[in-house]
């Protein structure tokens, strides 16, 4: 089993999960209530990663993020690494290719809490933004939930943009579907086969849980 | 400090209309104001305004001296700092939320003990005590009702607006509880905006009424005296005078006017100034039908006609009688079957020169 595959896929699931419910959520938010005419462009470029084949956003990350690109000198003075082959570089392309699967289901869940509640709690004096916690994420947990898990499996499997941007290099890069692919370029079916049925259980149980969710057969939020 | 609120705004909808309302009236003394008109009149609109909720293109508002909105001076002060309760046509209640964390919502930086306090009173008060530990999902529509407007008043607000209070509830619910919501009303306190398109909650709610038609306010007064002098045929029309007759006046005899309309002669009392071309309103609660035979009475208005047809309407029958005019009669249902109320019957309609109110056209 390659635990050190497994790690590093896990750890890179979870923070752009972690990533995407913070910067998903508020852009879900925006995108569901602004009235703004362009709205459809900030969508298309969301849900971009969801036609686009990986090695095309690989490719323009690897371009535009590379070490001779202004964008490429920013990334390495902030991380401290260049951008390619690199655990942080890594994050950033999961980010962007997991992004449709997180804030497409935000934004459904928010855009579905009945407008006339979010002005009830304004007209009561609270604000924008305590109502978003107290009465929109509330209602629109179950979608909310559906987006995270859904990120979270997406990342897991991720293989293109990784292979792309990070390589292939062991404990930093090399996550789960990697090892997998590397198993069956050496025919090493067995090793293949642990891995990959641990991806498919894992993804079926995570879909079963988003269905369940949309479904509503989990108990609702219980505020105070 | 001036008790009043005050407004002029315009709100242009795209592809849509314009609604362009003007109005003020005292805060104190008489403290329910109906905002009445037909769908689509803007009623909503206006009472959005009002809440913050909606931003009108031109105009201000002012209340009790404070400007609310301003759109020359780039005024709008948000929703949350208007201080105004707001009861939607359904209610909006917190679904996810018990109707105790409902009632308490907008008390949120009141400390714990007292909000808790607060709330009991209300829920005492409002006759949900009860209830408290529910889901709003588990109430009644009368319940919910009470519930939202203990939210709405909780916070103290300095203005209720109330958008259709009634229109949630089903027919039998909403009679019994038009008599407990004036009552709630008025015990708050607190100066009311209803919205409604029901004249009969509009007569049962509120103490004044402006109409709206059209997107403008055409006419603000005390509810009966609106009801029975519209200042113009689509005020009337508005209000519910069913009877609007296209009418000339052909002589003028003792303060009396003489009209033709339809072919029939009418009189009416003279308004004065009307010019020739008037509208005849007569509402249809005030037309009595007589059976042939009768007659004799100090009515100066009888017109023979035949009945058109006959709509069961509750306790009230509405009948369609050409006599000239066709007229629009509210009868008892009783009468009605008394008097053999049937497509074809020959009657006659009766209408005291009084009850009709000429205006101009």
């Amino acid at each position: 089993m390659d635990t050190g595959a497994l790690l590093l896929s896990v750890e890179l699931a979870t923070l752009t999960t972690l990533l995407l419910v913070g910067l998903g959520l508020p852009l879900a938010w925006w995108l569901a209530n602004t009235r703004w005419k362009g709205r459809f462009l900030v969508e298309a470029v969301v849900a971009l990663p969801l036609v686009l084949p990986p090695t095309v956003l690989g490719f323009y990350l690897l371009v535009g993020l590379g070490p001779r690109s202004p964008a490429g000198r920013a990334f390495e003075a902030v991380v401290g690494h260049p951008f390619p082959f690199s655990f942080a570089g890594l994050l950033l392309a999961s980010v962007l290719y997991s992004a449709p699967f997180a804030v497409q289901p935000f934004v459904g869940a928010l855009a579905g809490v009945d407008r006339r509640l979010l002005e009830a709690s304004h007209a009561l004096g609270v604000s924008r933004l305590g109502t978003f916690f107290r009465v929109a994420l509330p209602l629109a947990w179950p979608g909310v939930l559906a987006g995270t898990v859904l990120a979270f499996a997406h990342t897991l499997g991720e293989f293109g943009v990784v292979l792309m941007v990070g390589g292939n290099i062991p404990g930093r890069t090399r996550t789960l579907s990697v090892a997998i692919f590397d198993h069956v370029e050496a025919l090493e079916y067995a090793a293949a086969h642990r891995t990959a049925a641990l991806l498919l259980g894992v993804s079926f149980v995570v879909l079963a849980l988003v269905h369940a969710l949309r479904r509503g057969s989990l108990p609702a939020w219980n505020g105070r | 400090m001036e008790r009043t609120l005050n407004f002029d705004l315009v709100r242009r909808f795209p592809r849509g209309p314009v609604v362009s309302a003007r109005g003020a009236w005292p805060l104190d003394g008489e403290r329910v104001t109906v905002l009445f008109g037909p769908s689509g009149s803007g009623k909503t609109t206006v009472l959005r305004a009002l809440a913050g909720l909606d931003r009108p293109d031109e105009g201000r508002i002012v209340f009790e001296g404070e400007t609310w909105f301003d759109a020359g001076r780039g005024i709008h002060v948000p929703p949350q700092r208007r201080h105004v309760g707001l009861l939607f046509q359904d209610y909006a209640l917190f679904p996810h939320l018990s109707v105790r964390a409902n009632v308490g919502y907008g008390l949120h930086s009141v400390p714990k003990a007292e909000r808790d306090g607060r709330i009991d009173e209300l829920a005492g008060r409002f006759g949900i005590a009860d209830l408290l530990g529910r889901k709003p999902g588990e109430l009644s529509g009368g319940q919910r009702q009470r519930v939202a407007l203990a939210r709405a008043i909780a916070p103290g607000p300095r203005l209720l607006l109330l958008d259709e209070p009634l229109s949630a509830l089903d027919g039998p619910t909403r009679e019994s509880l038009r008599g407990e919501l004036r009552e709630l009303l008025v015990r708050t306190g607190v100066p009311a905006v209803v919205v409604t398109h029901d004249r009969l909650e509009a007569l049962a709610l509120g103490d004044r009424m402006a109409v709206l038609v059209g997107g403008s306010i055409r006419q603000v007064g005390p509810v009966p005296q609106v009801f029975t002098n519209p200042v113009d045929a689509e005020v009337a029309r508005a209000v519910g005078t069913e009877n609007v007759l296209p009418a000339k006046v052909t002589r003028s005899e003792m303060g009396l006017l003489v009209l033709e309309a339809g072919g029939a002669e009418i009189l009416a009392v003279d308004p004065g100034s009307a010019g020739d071309e008037v509208y005849a309103c007569i509402r249809a609660e005030d037309v009595v039908l007589e059976s042939l035979e009768r007659h004799g009475s100090s009515a100066r208005n009888r017109l023979e006609g035949t009945v058109v047809s006959r709509q069961e309407e509750g306790a009230l029958v509405r009948v369609r009688v050409a006599c000239g005019p066709t007229l629009v009669v509210l009868v008892t249902r009783e009468s009605a079957d008394r008097m053999g109320l049937a497509p074809g019957l020959r009657v006659v309609a009766v209408v005291k020169a009084p009850g009709v109110r000429v205006v101009a056209r």
